[in-house]
């Protein structure tokens, strides 16, 4: 099959599809709200589920019921829906359930704007909701990448039996890119016994499933938060994921960016070889997972004068960028987040000044 | 090699709809594209535009602040874009409603009425189309048959439409010869 053309927020619709899920709970609001649009005509034509909750937080709760009932579910929203859902989501994290949520960024706080962002940094990869959980959390820099990223969540929901986010942002949802459906990325849930409650009839199972979040009694609880602990470990060790680019050339500055601003880095990256000045970037695909050895090395490369954090926020990622350079290297930050994405020019003008204030 | 093309006018003169035509073309011909839409809080009647990027690469950025070329379908929209287009692109001014030029030499003016020529064809809503046309031929930034094929997968099923459209892209290719 040949390719298509399609925007972003249509194709994140069509991937859950294509990756299997046949149910999706959500409620409107742009940049994303074509997601909702293109489902609403085309789950009724293969018999799925499309349902326009009253809200955000009965949305979460949805989708936690009928993850606990064994069905594929996925919602999509932008940033203060995402704000509501999180109660939802730190519940479907302590019951361990699958899911897979998808923010198209929008500016912040508050209402902000509707315009691209990535300030929902810290909330996907720290928190949002409640308690000791994490979200595994995949940032696509092209509508293949979200294509891809959306139908390779569901297994993954399902591996670690935790929901998985999708961090897009207003453009990856706004913009058209041709695309193709990987045939291979199309999958099964294989673990459903484990957790679904879904009757003692359907399953190889004597094991009655309960799905509950509450543990009163202190030992249990803490147990229980040692079992999460060792999923997230596990994340780290198995499904990290990152794009090295113009890591071979002896860069004085390294550069690390996700999504759509990683995209503006690499004009930025090329520009700059022309001109004969040599800069790396890391491209982290998984925001939790954080690829925390590939910048530690990188950084430590000798020619590596400089790591420079560039985000559409005012500083969100560069917290764990430092965390992973220890000190090793200076960290510098640049970002943008009123709903103007930085240009190459900016990236290239901000870089060349973190080199030179580094020599003064 | 990258070419930018931005498409400008009111809402509902069919802005995206002709960026989403040659972006269509273009990906057919083997190139990367990406099509990007303003998506401020717009309404009809204000103005609306959209970007196409067509390379031979993967495209990086898709935020472009000097498009190589320009469409520009009403006034507002060439005086905001026109100053910004690179040197050596060429500007289509829809003449039957901006009275006015770039007054810049570095660039190639096609003066088309597009909105006229929709009119006399039947229908204003086809001006579209009919600049998207004229701008390809001059450009030659795709081939034209490919141009037209995309049309018609874009209006397919709607017969009444192909043969407005097919009628829009003969007379907006014979404006720009």
């Amino acid at each position: 099959m040949g390719k298509i053309l399609m925007k972003g927020n249509e194709a994140i619709g069509e991937a859950a599809i294509r990756a299997g899920c046949l149910n999706y709970f959500a409620y409107p609001i742009t940049p994303q709200s074509e997601v909702s649009e293109y489902l609403s005509r085309r789950l009724p034509e293969i018999r799925g589920v499309f349902l326009q909750a009253e809200s955000e937080v009965a949305v979460s709760y949805m989708i936690f019921g009928a993850a606990g009932c064994g069905e594929r579910i996925f919602t999509t929203s932008s940033s203060p829906g995402i704000s509501l859902m999180s109660e939802g989501l730190s519940y479907i994290a302590s019951a361990q359930l699958p899911a897979v949520f998808v923010n198209i960024m929008r500016g912040g706080p508050g209402l902000g704007g509707i315009l691209p962002s990535q300030g929902d940094y810290f909330q996907a990869t720290k928190g949002g909701g409640h308690g000791d959980y994490r979200l595994f959390v995949m940032a696509p820099s092209s509508v293949q990448e979200a294509v891809e990223m959306v139908m390779k969540a569901f297994p993954l929901a399902e591996k670690y039996r935790n929901p998985v986010m999708i961090l897009g942002d207003g453009l990856i949802g706004q913009m058209m890119e041709p695309i193709e459906f990987p045939e291979n990325l199309r999958s099964e849930p294989t673990n459903k016994d484990q957790w679904a409650t879904n009757g003692m009839a359907t399953r190889n199972s004597d094991k009655p499933n309960i799905v509950k979040s509450l543990f009163l009694d202190p030992d249990e609880l803490n147990d229980h938060n040692l079992l999460l602990k060792a999923k997230y470990e596990r994340m780290k060790r198995e499904d990290t994921k990152y794009e090295p680019y113009n890591l071979d050339a002896d860069y004085k500055v390294l550069i690390v960016s996700y999504g759509t601003m990683s995209r503006v880095c690499r004009t930025a990256i090329d520009n700059m070889k022309a001109e004969g000045f040599e800069v790396g970037m890391i491209r982290p695909q998984t925001l939790f997972p954080f690829p925390e050895k590939a910048i530690s090395d990188a950084a430590s490369k000798q020619s590596c004068e400089v790591v420079a954090c560039i985000e559409m926020s005012m500083g969100q990622m560069v917290e764990d960028v430092q965390r992973c350079v220890l000190g090793k290297r200076p960290v510098k930050w640049y970002g943008k987040c009123g709903g103007d994405v930085p240009t190459p020019e900016e990236v290239i003008y901000v870089v060349k000044s973190f080199l030179d204030k580094n020599k003064a | 090699m990258q070419s930018e093309v931005m498409f400008a006018g009111f809402g509902g003169q069919g802005i995206l709809l002709s960026g989403k035509i040659l972006a269509h073309a273009a990906m057919e011909q083997g190139f990367e594209v990406a099509w990007i839409p303003s998506y401020g809080p717009e309404m009809r009647g204000g103005t609306a535009y959209c970007l196409v990027v067509i390379s031979d690469r993967p495209i990086g950025s898709p935020i472009i602040k000097n498009p190589r070329h320009l469409v520009a379908m009403n006034r507002p929209s060439l005086e905001k874009f026109a100053p910004v287009v690179k040197s050596g692109g060429v500007v289509l001014i829809n003449s039957s409603l901006i009275p006015i030029r770039t007054n810049r030499d570095d660039i190639d003016e096609l003066m088309v009425p597009a909105t006229d020529i929709a009119k006399n064809l039947g229908n204003v809503r086809a001006a579209n189309i009919v600049a998207l046309a004229a701008f390809v031929t001059r450009s030659k930034i795709i081939d034209f048959d490919l141009l037209i094929k995309s049309a018609k997968e874009e209006f397919a099923g709607n017969e009444k439409f192909i043969l407005l459209n097919m009628k829009a892209l003969e007379a907006g290719k014979k404006a720009a010869i």
